[in-house]
């Protein structure tokens, strides 16, 4: 295969379908970014550590960095774009960050959203330590964690008050 | 006239930049979309030293898809001189060996820009690196500083005559009296690595060219816009008015962003070239290899105290690695060696610092700046005296400590600008004993005898810190209201993630009782204003923050002056409130803010209210001749394990005093990311090369940066001495949790082996070297 190859495929991004042509060799991440122009995805390392690219994949999070874009071909992504219910609305994750000191630079904070939207649904009422585990795999230079974990423990108490 | 209502200094306010951030739509220099732009790949040297003799592109050329592979020799003609002008002068420095756009006929470091490859998209550029031919002859490459200075060491450098590129001495005190007459003298040696930035987005610049008006746009994620556009009009030879530089939303700064680096020249040289617009976002690889960052300093040190463990002086060497040119000066061992006095009295000192030039890239500062390298010293040394002198670690540091009484205490040092350096204001001793009761310090030897019983090694430890802050010599704001009643803010200053926008809004808020939302912030923009500096020495809140305040105060002054000439009512009877002036008690008798600013846009033909001045405007530039001093007190709690070598931090607490606090949510948020910082820089962070000069770490698989799980809960306490050196009563918080924290984690693993008497004096400190500390004490 070359490196210049093409392949059509279909992907739906935060619930609309995208059919586009794509060279076979570039990531998930490029694809999100450049061919569809959402930028919220962020590339930190580009080695799978750093957690800043992380968008959920049918609903489970994956390094966008590490997947190829052909290979999404008929799954289903959401983005940090994706998070929100509305143009005037926050998801209560996102509340909890702002009101929390959840983030400074804001740029690993994409991943942190989608990782923790994963985790609060597995784990609707965790610990602290929990949390930290959780998100152990991302990585933030700004924080020192502290108002991520207690953003993600407000938001977990948020989101059960909205079940309720 | 004083402000009214509340004052909202001081108050946890949500910040103005979280909405955009939150949703995905920040603007960082990657998510602008350059119409028509052209992606850039650089060509590394792959060797840390060696003559380049040729660089064959041919083949790279005839790639489809590239447009130009250009060399030194291709940029040139574009650029006045050979060399990037720093203006950082020293009388330190012994040679001046200003960085290079790229590599002229020597390479001096992995990852030393050799060439730029510029295609239609980055991958086909870098496709087009692989087929760069580079003829080199490698030399004999520093890889130590302290062999880099013996003699007969290879050169770092063909064009300089040693590698010793800088001197420095601190020297005060009669020092030979002082040993002479002490009861202990306690030797040690340290040496102390310091990583990298690390900001999780990496550098980017992209550059517009607008043939129409003949401009240069520049975007970079730099800290320091209005240094990089003073430096690309010195360098580039054209006129200021043609070149702009602004800085997007910026991914976390810490240091390496303050820096100019050559490929912040070669894009626009290229783009000039070229009259193409570029764009080139750095790699993490790139990161690893070609960001400025801390590395080693070699501390050969010597304390005289008395039988009470009371400092009699201090002496010894200090062997800084200094890469392989000066992208930044020399401040960062200077730093080092200035702080090292930390909040105790110092009688004597001597210190001699030799700058080492090494075939590494060059070394600039990160967050703390090398004084938690200084502070390490101190401390560690401290930690020594009590343990020979026979006392508690608290006492020493009690009985050394700087009194309130004694402030403003002007030390015995002399600063580069040749005025001495004095602490402002603080209470060093009562920051000490908070923290200590905060930390269950007098309880804590049962604790530690409980833990040993049950067979865990638990152990606390305690440092204290000072930091110089708010950088002169000024830092400028404009804030005007437009005749919509929007309120725009213009400053030097410049944001990376410090809440700085939100930090200037809520000062403008508290004078001119507006919603933050009515206020606009533009920072980081040469286009915005004139004169400025932008993000270093925890400076913003301290220089740009009592700009913004001033600013306001003068609009405010303004509005009211010009509202009582439209109204026909008197000054003394109206305020400013909700964004309008009314008169006092009658809310509905006012003239809003869009009103008055639309008066005194002025109308052709006639006067202007009152004969006032034209437009509801005020600019600032605030001076800042002192530096202003913050402290505080690190308490860690953590707990090792023989066996493995391992530590674990159980807890940690910081008392902490920024002066008066604008935000104590920001303010908290840039105290425990400083801290992580320094738990990344004692236990994690090392950036390691081989002995050829090749860089070993890479990837964040090898070079470990602090995670959510390594670092504890962090416990901020906050005590506010207000500085008596600006209005605002405010000093600087940003990298101060930095500088402790080596000292207070090491203290802390040192208590919690105390049994084996262990000893740690280098940093980081891994596992692999605690193990071998245990062993070396067995």
């Amino acid at each position: 295969m070359e490196m210049t190859d093409k392949r059509t495929i279909t992907v739906s991004v935060n619930g609309t379908k995208h059919t586009k042509e794509v060279p076979v060799r570039i990531t998930l991440a490029d694809f999100i970014r450049y061919e569809l122009g959402l930028t919220g995805t962020h590339l930190g390392c580009e080695h799978g550590v750093c957690g800043a690219c992380t968008i959920l994949l049918d609903g489970r999070s994956a390094r966008s960095c590490l997947m190829l874009a052909v290979q999404a071909d008929g799954h289903e992504v959401l983005t940090v774009e994706g998070i929100a219910p509305g143009p005037d609305a926050l998801h209560p994750l996102q509340e909890a960050f702002r009101d929390n000191h959840g983030l400074q630079c804001g740029f690993c904070t994409p991943g942190m959203l989608t990782t923790l939207l994963e985790f609060l649904g597995d784990n609707p009422d965790p610990t602290e330590q929990e949390v930290r585990v959780a998100i152990s795999g991302n990585l933030c230079r700004c924080t020192g964690y502290q108002g991520i974990v207690l953003a993600a423990l407000d938001a977990a108490k948020r989101m059960k008050a909205g079940r309720a | 006239m004083a402000p009214t209502g509340p004052s909202l200094i001081g108050r946890r306010m949500i910040r103005v930049e979280d909405g955009p951030l939150l949703r995905g739509r920040g603007r960082f220099i990657d998510d602008l979309d350059i119409p028509g732009a052209l992606h850039v790949a650089f060509l590394r040297s792959p060797v840390a030293h060696g003559r380049l003799k040729d660089i064959d592109a041919s083949a790279a050329k005839a790639l489809p898809g590239v447009h130009a592979v250009l060399s030194f020799a291709d940029l040139r003609p574009v650029l006045t001189g050979d060399r990037i002008p720093q203006a950082l002068p020293s009388g330190a420095i012994r040679f001046d060996v200003d960085p290079i756009v790229l590599a002229k006929d020597e390479v001096t470091y992995v990852g030393e820009p050799v060439a730029m490859v510029v295609a239609d998209s980055r991958r086909v550029a870098e496709d087009a690196l692989a087929l760069i031919a580079l003829d080199l002859d490698e030399l004999p490459a520093v890889t130590d500083p302290v062999a880099g200075l013996e003699y007969g060491a290879p050169k770092a450098r063909l064009d300089c005559p040693d590698n010793l590129v800088a001197r420095q001495s601190i020297d005060y005190g009669d020092i030979d009296g002082a040993f002479a007459k002490a009861a202990h003298r306690i030797k040690a040696r340290f040496r102390l690595h310091k990583g990298g930035g690390h900001s999780i987005e990496t550098r980017g610049i992209a550059v517009r060219i607008d043939p129409v008006d003949d401009t240069l746009t520049i975007h970079a994620n730099t800290q320091l816009p209005h240094r990089a556009k003073q430096i690309l009009v010195a360098a580039l030879g054209i006129g200021e008015q043609r070149i702009r530089v602004v800085a997007p939303d910026t991914g976390g700064g810490f240091g390496p962003k303050a820096a100019f680096h050559p490929e912040e020249l070669a894009l626009p040289a290229a783009a000039l070239l070229l009259r193409r617009p570029l764009k080139w976002i750095e790699d993490r690889r790139e990161n690893f290899v070609a960001a400025v960052g801390e590395r080693d300093q070699d501390w050969d040190m010597e304390m005289a105290v008395d039988a009470g463990g009371r400092m009699l002086g201090l002496r010894g060497r200090l062997c800084h690695d200094h890469g392989s040119c000066t992208p930044y000066g020399v401040a960062l061992a200077y730093n080092a060696g200035t702080n090292v006095i930390g909040p105790y009295v110092l009688p004597t000192y001597r210190l001699d610092i030799n700058w080492c030039l090494t075939n590494f890239v060059p070394c600039a500062p990160t967050r703390g700046a090398g004084r938690p390298q200084g502070m390490y010293v101190m401390e560690r040394l401290l930690d020594a005296v009590a343990e020979t002198v026979g006392i508690a670690r608290d006492e020493v540091r009690r009985r050394n400590m700087i009194q309130p009484t004694q402030m403003p205490y002007a030390t015995p040092i002399k600063q580069r600008d040749g005025s001495t350096m004095t602490y402002d204001s603080g209470d060093y001793p009562e920051c000490q004993r908070r923290a200590l009761e905060a930390g269950g310090w007098a309880d804590f030897p049962a604790r530690q005898a409980a833990a040993r019983k049950a067979g865990r090694y638990i152990g606390l430890g305690l440092a204290n810190y000072v930091e110089a802050t708010g950088r002169g010599p000024f830092e400028s704001a404009g804030l005007r209201v437009g005749a919509s009643g929007k309120i725009v803010i213009t400053t030097g200053a410049s944001a990376q993630g410090q809440g700085t926008k939100s930090m200037l809004v809520q000062l403008a808020c508290d004078v001119l009782g507006v919603a933050p939302e009515s206020i606009e912030v533009i920072a980081g923009d040469t286009a915005g204003i004139a004169l400025g500096f932008g993000a270093f020495a925890s400076r913003q809140a301290v220089t740009a923050g009592n700009a913004v305040h001033q600013a306001a105060i003068a609009v405010r002054e303004k509005a009211i002056q010009t509202a009582a000439e439209m109204m026909e009512a008197s000054a003394e009877d109206l305020e400013l409130k909700d964004g309008a002036v009314q008169v006092k008690g009658v809310p509905h008798m006012k003239r809003t803010l869009a009103q008055i600013a639309h008066a005194i846009a002025g109308v052709p033909g006639f006067a202007l209210p009152g004969g006032v001045t034209p437009g509801l405007a005020a600019s600032i530039d605030f001076p800042a001749p002192a530096l202003t001093y913050c402290n505080g007190t690190h308490i860690c709690e953590a707990e090792a394990d023989p066996e493995t070598g391992m530590v674990r931090l159980l807890r940690y607490i910081v008392v902490h005093d920024s002066g008066r606090i604008i935000n104590p949510m920001i303010v908290d948020g840039q105290v425990t990311g400083a801290v992580a910082h320094g738990i990344g820089a004692t236990l994690y962070e090392w950036m390691r090369f081989d002995s050829q000069g090749q860089p070993q770490t890479v990837t964040y698989g090898d070079y470990i940066l602090p995670s959510s799980d390594t670092v504890p809960p962090i416990e901020v306490i906050h005590m506010e001495s207000p500085t008596p050196l600006n209005p605002l009563g405010v000093k600087g918080a940003a990298e101060s949790g930095t500088i402790a924290a080596p000292a207070a984690i090491v203290s802390a693993v040192e208590d919690a082996l105390h049994s084996f008497g262990v000893r740690i004096r280098n940093l980081p400190l891994t596992p692999e070297r605690l193990l071998a500390s245990i062993q070396a004490a067995g």
